[in-house]
């Protein structure tokens, strides 16, 4: 089996796999990271929403592969220590969560747009697609913009 | 085999190992026991002046939440509360948190109770507790109207004793002392944390003890938007739902469901070539499919799709929708009055089947041995579970614990236990333990759904009063089987219904009231039985009943020649429900001109001892593709004990509104859904969703009334009212618009 090393939340990793394994399954399987979540599988639920270089991607249609040298961040690497990062503190500020388990993709989906949009329009909101199924997305749009204030 | 591995869940909370003082049971006086107020709230003067009245209803004499609250009144007292060392209370609550907030208000009344800060407090969920007998369900909005008084006896209970402790260490009357801030003050400044005099307290005898919850005027969080007390967890990726529990040896293991709803395996063709593929562990037929596990859930998911098996038929192979449409427009029982005595409005209206489609797919741990069992789950019934799940798998109900999980979402998916029932049968046919998570397609086809409805609606009106109203509600059955029986059986007598009932029509009798002045109303279920996987989708009946009730309200105000919000007004029973619609109705400056395309819609509702109305304005220039742009919302819940929670539930009920009325809903075609993901079941997503929603919640003003449902039968009512408007239609089948838009997923 090919083993594949890269960063996850600025920790080298070196893991056996089948190259076409999706990285989702390498994380929360083989590594232990549980902070992206299985929604649907293919990439359009978006609850996996993780970084790739920076990058928002989905690891459920991210082959492992794929990962090799790179850097992966996921929630568990967004925060400074016990320092967190503002949109995770607009999103308690805001009170966003309701049953939690499509957030750390919604944050890493929105920590990606605020990085390449400072002040996001309500329409660029609009485009963020993870699917909140307690239908918090007022206030995750409160907390977007909560963000970009603060950043 | 050696013994089930410990609860990781334990591990996570800390608790294990620590040396607990003050630990044990309350069972509050019998007298102390607030009797349920079974009145029919408030029909005032004023309410006669307009619509003609009608009599109460049976939800008007006592609603599903007060039939929980009385069948559970025997055990609401078995509370465990916990003062640690550490001056930390630990309360463990018999419900399952699914996201409507209820750790954080629990988590506020115990606080408020031992004027502890609220960072000390922990809220676990219990196991599943079968002494508690019918009080461990979470459902029909009812865990703070069942909790409230207990909880707060209960902490109240242990702060006299801790405040007895501080006498007797003191020498002085406990009278003389307060408590402050997780600790007892002496008239003279001495203090001593809770922490120091848990273990005195706990020796101390029970006898001469008297405790009572402070008045309601002395709260000082209870009532305050306060932020949720698992909110950091959630962010930062901390919190752990089932599948992200590490149970020693449980691998993941998905299945392999049939083409067609309870298809069952006739064989299995290619075990063998599946066995050998990569990270493939075991593989079992069990009664919902074929089961295998694998190193990886990558793994497993691979495998579940290669395997080759014949299916036998299911029990719906030749439904599709057409015919179950057929079937309830049949069932619809006939109206009473004539249509041709005098002036009326009828009407008909169709919804869809809604998957419930929590984002946490049905998933569960289980490890099932010769002599013992150990599930984790999110579960809304546990007890019923345990029992089930102990006797598919053969072992004494005390052999199998059950631990409830804090899980991702429910909407009345986790009433059931599909997936911890499945995990335990597959973990018996393995003999390992079982990591189970279903797909999403499977999620969405196999898992439970709101099953459809057919209404027809008929008012008739002379000289500006509604003088008959009446409606019949045909749906598919609604699977009730989640203790819901067993609760409404031993609380027959003291049912506000008459007749031989099925129970689903005396659950349908205590949710749903038309909160008008219509004269003589008859509200009527029939149920059209169909082998398929159903469960009450929040609000049970009332999303569709009540919404198709809003829809008509608007046209028969139309009709009559009336505004709607004038309209309302005036047939409203009581001040308290007008002063919810006012409110909305100022806030969100009704009757203001809106652009070609746009439009406002007002929809009102009550359950539970609470009410709410609804604002919406729509964007319908192109009817195919509406948005609802902004939202005004009012509520009036007795007492909030969280309004920034209770805030939360209404706009998820907005959303949840916005959804069903407009795009999400799921197509039977030939004995399965045809929608397998979100990209083809049109639950609203941020585009879909309004960018100025407020929400307002009515001062505290008496007991506590259920709110989890609420928002959600007001908001289809205004947004259907509101496209209407808008398009110039009248919106009959729900959702609106629902075209196949995709193409569906192999079977």
């Amino acid at each position: 089996m090919p083993t594949y090393t890269f960063a996850v939340n600025g920790k080298t990793v070196t893991v056996d796999a089948p190259a076409d394994m999706p990285l989702l399954w390498v994380l929360r399987d083989k590594l232990g990271v549980t902070g992206p979540k299985y929604g649907c599988g293919i990439d359009v639920c978006k609850a996996c929403t993780s970084h790739l270089d920076g990058e928002a991607v989905n690891p459920c249609v991210v082959p492992v592969s794929e990962a090799a040298g790179r850097e992966v961040t996921t929630i568990e690497g967004l925060a400074e220590g016990d320092t967190l990062h503002p949109v995770q503190e607009a999103w308690l500020e805001e009170d966003v969560a309701q049953c939690g388990y499509c957030q750390p993709g919604q944050i890493m989906a929105a920590v990606a747009l605020l990085r390449k949009n400072a002040d996001p329009t309500d329409a660029e909101i609009d485009a963020i697609q993870n699917v909140c199924r307690c239908g918090t997305y007022f206030r995750i749009r409160e907390a977007i913009k909560r963000a970009a204030a603060k950043m | 085999m050696g013994s089930p591995t410990k609860s990781a869940a334990e591990h996570d909370e800390g608790a294990v190992g620590r040396r607990r003082f003050l630990t044990f049971l309350v069972a509050a006086p019998t007298l102390t026991l607030a009797t349920t107020n079974l009145a029919p709230d408030g029909l005032d003067a004023a309410a006669a002046e307009a619509g003609v009245p009608g009599l109460p209803q049976p939800a008007d004499i006592m609603d599903l939440g007060d039939v929980l609250i009385l069948a559970g009144t025997p055990t609401a007292n078995l509370l465990v509360l916990e003062v640690t060392e550490d001056g930390e209370a630990h309360f463990e609550l018999p419900r399952a948190e699914v996201g409507q907030g209820i750790t954080t208000a629990v988590a506020m009344l115990v606080a408020e109770e031992l004027d502890l800060p609220l960072s000390k407090v922990r809220v676990r969920l219990a196991d599943a507790r079968p002494e508690l007998l019918m009080n461990q369900l979470t459902g029909g909005s009812n865990t703070i109207r069942s909790v409230y008084g207990p909880v707060r006896r209960t902490a109240a209970a242990a702060r006299a004793r801790l405040v007895a402790a501080a006498g007797r260490r003191w020498d002085l009357s406990p009278d003389r002392l307060v408590t402050r801030d997780g600790a007892v003050v002496a008239p003279d400044g001495r203090t001593a944390s809770y922490g120091s005099l848990t273990g005195l307290a706990a020796t101390l005898p029970l006898q001469g003890l008297t405790a009572k919850p402070k008045p309601e005027s002395e709260h000082t969080l209870v009532g305050t938007p306060t932020s949720r007390i698992d909110a950091r967890a959630m962010v930062t990726g901390a919190m752990r739902y089932t599948l992200d529990l590490d149970v020693a040896g449980a691998k993941p293991t998905m299945v392999r469901r049939p083409p067609t709803i309870n298809g069952t395996v006739r064989s299995v063709n290619n075990e063998t070539a599946v066995r050998a593929m990569p990270g493939v562990i075991d593989l079992a037929v069990v009664p919902t499919g074929v089961a295998v596990m694998a190193e990886t859930f990558g793994q497993a998911l691979d495998a579940k799709d290669a395997l080759d098996v014949t299916w036998n038929d299911g029990t719906v192979d030749a439904l599709s929708d057409a015919d179950i449409r057929k079937r309830l427009r049949a069932a619809a029982l006939p109206f009473v009055v004539p249509p041709l005595l005098t002036r009326h409005v009828d009407a008909e209206f169709d919804f869809a089947f809604v998957s419930h489609a929590p984002l946490e797919t049905n998933s569960a741990i289980a490890d099932v041995r010769d002599d013992q069992a150990e599930i984790w789950a999110g579960l809304k019934s546990a007890i019923v579970a345990k029992q089930t799940i102990a006797a598919a798998i053969g072992l004494p109900e005390d052999r199998v614990t059950v631990h409830v999980r804090q899980s991702g979402g429910s909407f009345g998916r986790r009433l059931f236990f599909d997936g911890a029932l499945e995990a335990a049968q597959i973990s018996k046919a393995m003999a390992r333990p079982v990591k189970l998570m279903w797909s999403r397609i499977d999620d969405m086809r196999h898992g439970r759904a709101r099953p459809a409805t057919h209404h027809k609606i008929r008012a008739t009106y002379a000289l500006g009063q509604v003088l008959t109203y009446e409606h019949r509600v045909a749906a598919v059955e609604t699977d009730l089987r989640h203790g819901l029986g067993e609760i409404l059986t031993a609380t027959a007598a003291r049912l506000p219904v008459a007749g031989n009932l099925s129970f689903a029509q005396t659950v349908f009798l205590t949710t749903v009231k038309v909160p008008y002045d219509f004269g003589v109303v008859t509200e009527l279920l029939n149920e059209v039985p169909l082998k398929m996987h159903t469960a009450s989708w929040r609000s049970v009946y009332s999303a569709n009943t009540r919404g198709a009730e809003e829809i008509l309200v608007d046209e028969l105000a139309n009709r009559m020649g009336k505004d709607p919000v004038a309209f309302r007004r005036a047939f409203l029973k009581t001040d308290r429900q007008r002063r919810v619609l006012d409110k909305v109705a100022a806030a969100g400056n009704w009757g203001r001109t809106m652009p070609a395309g746009f439009a406002q819609g007002v929809g009102f509702h009550d359950e539970y001892k609470s009410c709410t109305a609804c604002l919406v304005e729509i964007d319908a220039r192109d009817p195919g593709k509406p948005r609802v742009v902004r939202a005004v919302i009012a509520a009036d819940v007795g007492r909030p004990i969280n309004p920034r929670g209770l805030e939360a539930q209404l706009l998820g009920g907005l959303t949840d509104a916005i959804s069903t009325t407009l795009r999400a809903g799921l197509h039977i075609d030939r004995g399965l859904p045809l929608e397998g993901s979100y990209s083809q079941f049109h639950y609203a997503r941020q585009k879909d969703s309004p960018t100025d929603v407020r929400i307002f919640i009515m001062p505290a003003d008496g007991e506590p009334g259920g709110a989890g449902e609420l928002g959600v039968p007001a908001a289809v009512g205004a947004i259907a009212n509101a496209y209407a408007r808008a398009t110039g239609t009248r919106p009959r089948s729900f959702p609106i618009n629902f075209d196949v838009d995709f193409t569906p997923f192999p079977r």
